[in-house]
């Protein structure tokens, strides 16, 4: 075998290895991304049913119960983003860090009524810290202009009305 | 007092490690002997600064110096002794001056032990080491000051985040990092072997060692920090795909590539130019992992603080550490010359096939582990991926690399018989099929491919060594005395292959795991994965800086007591956060786990797991760590290479 044919087969290998790596990326991108969506949004244009999304915001506060569902611990409550808020149900334990008036993010879909079906719901943040995510839509909305300072407290957030940011 | 001479040794170490980079890098491109002879006193100089500046950390810590801003913000007084040692590198400050500690190891590590490297490379090598510790260094001081003080000094400090006070994560850090930065010693070799442009089969014995023991500390760091996920976020999974996991396994699958590139270009010189590639591309991940993700671009459980500063002092240094060494790559790469042949049916072949589908895992990986950020920074999109994405791309890679995993080791170098190879695996490709059939029945199809790949790559791997000591062929004793003869080489990889083997089938295994979300009074019983679970109580149990409420359930199956489990809820006051302890029961066949929940209506809700097999999941990847090590006790690495040995004994000229 020469080099130059050695070589090419070498290339070839690559090519066949990175090329099924490329395919298998993208095709299984488009179908398992899930994009981020605030209340807001899903007033406004909300995802086709049964795609899986991730819904992040605020659990407004006096909005949870808790109850039994088919033998199994599950919760209902309303996630809001200051402008929107949406019902989430769950079947399942929710985390420890889990409260009202604080940030949540959950992943799950949208149920022909209107409520979102948690798959999974994490809530990974204390008082100071608050997911990327969160705050972003927080200063969409105009809840929070971080030039003005530190966001405010956490458990009035779903209690604030949206005001014009520097006005 | 003593945070101020921890920080004055950490000054002296950044100037330190200036001298061990400028001095023998200078020294070795004028061929000067005696600057570079400089570099090992330079490199044990800098260890012993980053020592004492650590060791000063550590005694704030014990001694509860709450004038230590990162003391009080992360430890407590009532903490246990050993968190108060842990918790002084379970913060953002604190593991960056643990890094510039275990990076400044390796230079000391390297002065150590390379006496007989020839002097030109040594000096080199260790002029790169101080020249990156230098810049880690310097942002331990200037962006991430561990020393910090705070006056006045608060009564109490605010505690570590109870999640981390636990005795698996006191260890789990040390390994990853001592892996992560381990990797630095292979890019050193690399980027020296640049400078000095020539590679050969003594440069590829010497970078081997070091990165099979790097390879060793991250794979038991990774399987560390999964098990303890495991247990302590009581989520009943081992993996989530989050972006610190697979910052770890980044550079574990590109550093699996490194380890058996590095073999071809020992043995055969060929791969030259790839493996110098590798070496680079391997550190480059595992400083993307720890900083990328510590800056909090990347949005994870793991990041420790948000502070836009880091963020660009740690991107322009990864910049500087990554482009500069791709730079220096494109320019010097092709002095760099193959001189190795191989058809592409040989052990070189196979290894190259290794080489491939490892990238492209590590690739798949990558994007899914970045797309979100670049579709946020480009698209304005906010959007994650998850675990189908890791799912659908990894599983159809990682099935050919089972399948090749287990021929490779039989094929010959530069060409080989592949029937005569596959002559010696018929019956682990027989068990292999058997094991798939019995499986099929009981299960769906995915964990019976998995089954069929892990009895393949274990008993593929047997077949190796039963081959080798020509086991039934010769009379037993010959056959234990070809054992104790055998390469420890050899017989690593045969231990790694067949550990890699025993984690699929954990994994397997924990895909077939049966749980059960359920609310019991105490007295109830609920049946779960074919045990009859009984809350007996639920009661209060105080810890030292915690209270906790704890479930005590009955495990039984067929009437006879197997487990008594307790799982707690802790709630830590001085943090004000609720953790949740499970309790795991194991056979080594299947784990029960039970997770106490809320309480409500006079009863509490438990999760509870009937998860076979689990424990084989790092059970598999310590027996890789073992193999690894094995490989490492090698007469031929352990002896060393005499410096510039043309080729080395027995291959082929």
């Amino acid at each position: 075998m020469t080099r130059k044919r050695r070589r090419l087969v070498l290339v070839l290998a690559c090519g066949v290895g990175l090329g099924a790596a490329a395919a298998l990326a993208l095709s299984a991108l488009s179908d398992s991304v899930a994009f981020f969506v605030t209340p807001s949004q899903i007033a406004s244009k909300a995802p086709a049913p049964g795609r899986t999304f991730r819904l992040g915001g605020l659990v407004e506060a006096g909005s949870l119960q808790k109850f039994m569902d088919d033998g199994k611990p599950a919760a209902r409550f309303r996630v809001t983003d200051g402008t929107g808020a949406v019902t989430v149900s769950f079947v399942g334990i929710l985390p420890d860090l889990f409260r009202e008036g604080q940030g949540m993010v959950a992943l799950g879909t949208l149920a022909p009524d209107g409520t979102f079906r948690a798959q999974e719901v994490l809530a990974k943040h204390d008082e100071t810290y608050m997911p990327k995510d969160i705050a972003d839509a927080l200063k969409k909305s105009g809840h929070w202009n971080p030039a003005a300072g530190p966001p405010p407290p956490a458990s009035t957030w779903n209690t604030l009305v949206p005001k014009k940011l520097g006005g | 007092m003593i945070p101020e001479l921890g920080h004055f040794a950490l000054a002296l170490a950044v100037a330190i490690g200036f001298a061990q980079a400028v001095i023998p890098l200078w020294g070795a491109a004028r061929g000067d002997a005696r600057m570079m002879q400089a570099a090992p006193a330079l490199a044990l100089g800098q260890f012993i600064a980053m020592a004492v500046s650590f060791l000063s950390l550590v005694w704030s810590s014990v001694t509860s110096d709450f004038s230590v801003l990162t003391v009080a913000e992360n430890t407590h007084s009532l903490e246990p002794l050993v968190y108060k040692i842990t918790g002084s590198w379970g913060n953002h400050e604190g593991s960056i001056l643990f890094w510039c500690l275990i990076l400044s190891l390796c230079g000391a590590a390297v002065a150590q032990f390379g006496k007989a490297l020839p002097a030109s490379l040594r000096a080199r090598v260790i002029g790169v080491l101080g020249l990156s510790g230098v810049g880690f260094a310097l942002f331990a001081l200037l962006a991430s000051d561990p020393f910090l003080r705070l006056w006045p000094p608060p009564p109490n400090g605010r505690d570590m985040n109870p999640l981390l006070q636990d005795p698996g994560l006191a260890m789990h850090p040390p390994m990853l990092y001592v892996g992560y930065v381990g990797f630095a010693v292979p890019f050193a070799f690399a980027v020296a072997a640049l400078l000095e442009g020539r590679i050969d089969a003594a440069w590829g014995r010497w970078v081997r060692p070091w990165t099979l023991a790097a390879w060793c500390f991250l794979t038991g760091g990774i399987a560390l920090g999964s098990w303890w996920s495991y247990y302590e976020l009581g989520w009943g999974g081992f993996w989530f795909w989050d972006p610190v996991e697979n910052a770890s396994l980044l550079p574990w699958l590109t550093g699996t590539a490194l380890l058996h590139s590095a073999i071809v270009v020992e043995k055969r010189e060929a791969l030259k130019v790839w493996t110098v590639l590798l070496a680079i591309g391997t550190f480059s991940l595992s400083l993307s992992g720890t900083f990328l993700v510590r800056s909090g671009i990347l949005n994870s459980v793991h990041s420790f603080a948000n502070d836009p500063a880091r963020g660009v002092f740690i991107l322009a240094l990864l910049g500087l550490v990554i482009g500069g060494s791709l730079l220096l790559f494109g320019l010097r790469a092709p002095v760099l010359s193959a001189t190795g042949i191989f058809a592409p049916l040989s052990r070189e072949g196979a290894i190259v096939l290794n080489n491939v589908l490892l990238c492209s895992i590590a690739a798949v990986v990558l994007t899914g582990t970045t797309y979100p950020l670049f579709a946020d920074l480009l698209l304005g999109e906010k959007l994650s991926v998850g675990p189908p994405f890791f799912n659908a791309t990894v599983f159809p890679l990682a099935a050919p690399l089972c399948v090749a995993m287990a021929v490779g080791p039989m094929l010959a170098w530069k060409r080989a018989d592949l029937a005569a190879a596959l002559a010696k695996l018929w019956w682990a490709a027989l068990v292999a099929a058997a094991v798939g059939v019995v499986a099929a029945f009981g299960a769906r199809p995915l964990p019976a491919i998995g089954f069929a790949a892990a009895a393949w790559l274990i008993f593929g791997a047997l077949a190796d060594l039963v081959a080798r000591i020509r086991l039934f062929r010769v009379p037993l004793g010959a056959s234990l005395q070809r054992l104790g003869a055998l390469p420890r080489g050899s017989l690593g990889t045969t231990i790694a292959h067949a550990g890699l083997g025993v984690t699929i089938a954990g994994i397997a295994g924990m895909s077939l795991a049966q749980q059960a979300i359920v609310l019991l009074h105490p007295g109830q019983v609920a049946h779960v994965g074919g045990y009859d679970w009984r809350l007996e109580s639920v009661g209060d149990v105080a810890g030292p800086n915690y209270a906790a409420r704890e479930a005590r359930i009955e495990v039984s199956r067929d009437g006879r007591v197997v487990a008594t489990l307790a799982p707690q809820r802790r709630s830590f006051p001085v943090q004000q956060m609720t953790t949740t302890e499970a309790r795991i029961n194991t056979n080594l066949i299947r784990d029960l786990y039970a997770v106490l929940g809320e309480e409500r209506d006079g009863g509490a809700v438990l999760r509870l797991h009937v998860n076979w097999l689990a424990p084989w999941i790092w059970l598999g990847a310590l027996i890789m760590a073992a193999g690894g090590l094995v490989s490492l006790a090698d007469r031929r690495l352990r002896v060393g290479a005499p410096a510039r040995r043309a080729r080395p004994a027995g291959a082929p000229a």
